[in-house]
């Protein structure tokens, strides 16, 4: 039976070979092609959108005072980028969310990997950090402003606290979680606890840390807007609030698509980052 | 044979665990669980040792014991004479999940044990470098372990274990996860390297072939608490010029004794499998067992 098994096997690889072969001289041809697919494939909703958008109005779908043609959104955001009306704004979101987001990074990574090594400090702490996790940020919100004031140290602070807890959640479960087996492997050729913890605990978490990256930088755009709807004198979540007050529907949709831009250039630099650090994983497809 | 030539000395060794009497059961009500009940073995500088015995039996945690990652309840096990106070370079450990490090390729896993050694990193290189060459992997140095098969891992993590040059090589169920083919390969491939490294081997399997195969003695081990039942010498002699060892008489004579010794401690063992039902986990080697005999 197993002769027969590795047979079907043998003659199964060399099928696969030929086919191989086959694809190799078409490949050159393809290649192009096949690529130009996929462009269209993961853009084609996007444009369909778009063309939504802009036709909608136009035709009288919807109402264009409220909904302005996609080209006249851009049309202003590109003046108000010229202006730099708007580069004010980023500039003061970008402060905020990444000073938050940072801060946040710098506190919880090494006390996520302190608290997570010590498994009975974890025990104790695990049930408050689940409360304060499970309470909503945004509830919060008039506690920061009524402690800290309007300023930038309260937008500063609620941020921080949003990206603290992904963090640190992730990270303790990243290094309770490393396979127990990769320790006893490690400790077995001697390693100290210092070089077990450095040369396997680390980078056995990284992944999950990483979670809690990706968690914690939608949580800071997040907490960003309502945070600057709140109460500020500037941000994109104050103009966003602004332009809608003052009817100026154009300029409001412009400040959305900024925050919408923005998310996404956020996430894509997370991850690839997270890609380039973990590339050892398997790719799951 | 005196206790001075042996290379390990197991003495009089107890190993219990505490454990709660039932799942979830918080209160203090704990159990002592004997896994290992007077264990005395002795292995020969350079020797090829096989235990085999059936699951729960209490392998593993003698394999803990001689790494030095657990200490015994009572008794003592002596390295040259001297006894095992912790893990240590001069034992290296071959686990049957392979165990090793995804962030790493094969050959900085390779390097592992030997930067922990303290070895400079071209000489790791070089070294580690030759081991993979030793099982045959070179040209995958830079892949990493989900992309090499089982039988690939499991070479790399020989010749991690090998790398850093320990004077005993501990196997615990190897080769239990790999394919009949791929096993096969990897046990002749391991006595070629055992005869060209003169390591002091212990080996670890549910499979009674393979224990005749690989072992120059094997030890038979009772079901729990385990106990050294009986050892067993395999008088073969140049074990891997011999071709078709397999079919040798004395092969087949040993491979019936052996079984004969375990059967009823498998049955046992089935039994106490059974009387903790909430546990996981059946009989492997009645299966294996029973295979290789019919
Ligand atoms: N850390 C532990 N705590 C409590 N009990 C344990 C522990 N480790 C092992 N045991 C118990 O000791 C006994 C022997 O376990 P061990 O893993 O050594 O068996 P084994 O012979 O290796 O089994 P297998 O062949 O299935 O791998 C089992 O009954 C097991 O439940
Ligand atoms: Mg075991």
């Amino acid at each position: 039976m197993a002769n027969t098994g590795a047979g079907a096997g043998i003659g199964e690889v060399l099928v696969r070979l030929e086919k191989k072969e086959q694809s190799t001289q078409r490949r050159a041809l393809g290649w192009t092609i096949e690529k130009l697919l996929l462009a269209f494939r993961s853009s084609i909703v996007i444009i369909a959108f778009m063309v939504l958008w802009e036709v909608a109005p136009r035709l009288g779908w919807t109402n264009a005072t409220f909904l302005p043609p996609l080209s006249e959104v851009l049309s202003t955001w590109w003046s108000l980028l010229l202006s730099g009306d708007l580069a004010e704004h980023m500039e003061v979101s970008l402060v905020r969310s990444i000073g938050g987001f940072a801060l946040a990074l710098v506190v919880s990574v090494p006390l996520g990997l302190a608290i997570g090594w010590w498994k009975s400090v974890a025990q104790y702490l695990n049930p408050l950090l689940e409360l304060f996790r499970n309470t909503a940020v945004l509830a919060l919100l008039p506690v920061f402003i009524m402690l800290l004031g309007l300023g930038e140290t309260s937008k500063i602070a609620i941020i921080f606290y949003a990206c603290v807890f992904p963090l640190l959640l992730n990270t303790i479960s990243g290094v309770r979680n490393v396979d127990p087996l990769l320790i006893r492997s490690a400790r077995s050729m001697g390693l100290s606890p210092v070089q077990l913890f450095r040369k396997v605990v680390l980078p056995a978490s990284v992944p999950t840390i990483f979670v809690g990256i990706r968690q914690a930088g939608s949580a800071s755009i997040l907490v960003l807007v309502a945070a600057e709807m709140a109460g500020a004198k500037s941000g994109l979540g104050y103009f966003i609030q602004y332009t809608q007050f003052s009817f100026q529907i154009t300029e409001m949709y412009a400040g959305i698509i900024t925050i919408s831009i923005f998310g996404v250039i956020l996430n894509y630099a997370l991850v690839t980052l997270e890609k380039k650090l973990t590339a050892w994983k398997q790719v799951s497809n | 044979m005196s206790i001075d030539s042996a290379k390990i000395s197991i003495q009089q060794v107890n190993k219990s665990f505490r454990v709660r009497r039932r799942p979830g059961d918080l209160k203090g009500s704990s159990q002592s669980v004997k896994a290992l009940d007077h264990i005395n073995l002795d292995v020969k500088p350079g020797e090829f040792m096989v235990i085999v015995g059936p699951s729960g039996c209490g392998k593993s945690t003698l394999l803990d014991l001689l790494a030095g990652l657990t200490t015994p309840t009572s008794g003592q096990i002596l390295l040259d004479g001297k006894p095992i106070t912790g893990p240590n370079l001069d034992r290296g450990i071959v686990f049957q999940q392979y165990a090793l490090f995804p962030w790493k390729t094969a050959l900085a896993n390779v390097e592992f044990g030997l930067e922990t050694k303290g070895v400079p990193r071209k000489e790791r290189r070089a070294i580690a470098q030759e081991y993979i060459e030793l099982v045959g992997l070179a040209g995958f140095e830079h892949r990493y372990p989900h992309e090499l098969s089982g039988g690939m891992k499991q070479r790399i993590a020989i010749a991690r274990s090998l790398a850093y040059d320990p004077e005993v090589l501990l196997m615990d169920e190897p080769f239990a996860a790999l394919d009949a083919q791929t096993r096969e390969s990897l046990q002749s491939e391991l006595l070629r390297i055992w005869e060209a490294t003169k390591k002091t081997i212990i080996f670890i399997t549910h499979g009674i072939e393979e224990a005749v195969y690989l072992g120059q003695r094997v030890a038979v081990m009772t079901s729990r608490p385990g106990r050294i039942k009986e050892v067993i010498e395999v008088p073969f002699e140049a074990r891997t010029s011999e071709e078709d060892l397999r079919a040798h008489p004395d092969f087949v004579r040993l491979r019936h004794q052996i079984w004969d010794l375990l059967k009823d401690e498998v049955k046992l063992a089935q039994e106490q499998e059974k009387d903790r039902s909430l546990q996981s986990g059946t009989g492997k080697i009645s299966g294996k067992g029973a295979a290789t005999h019919g």
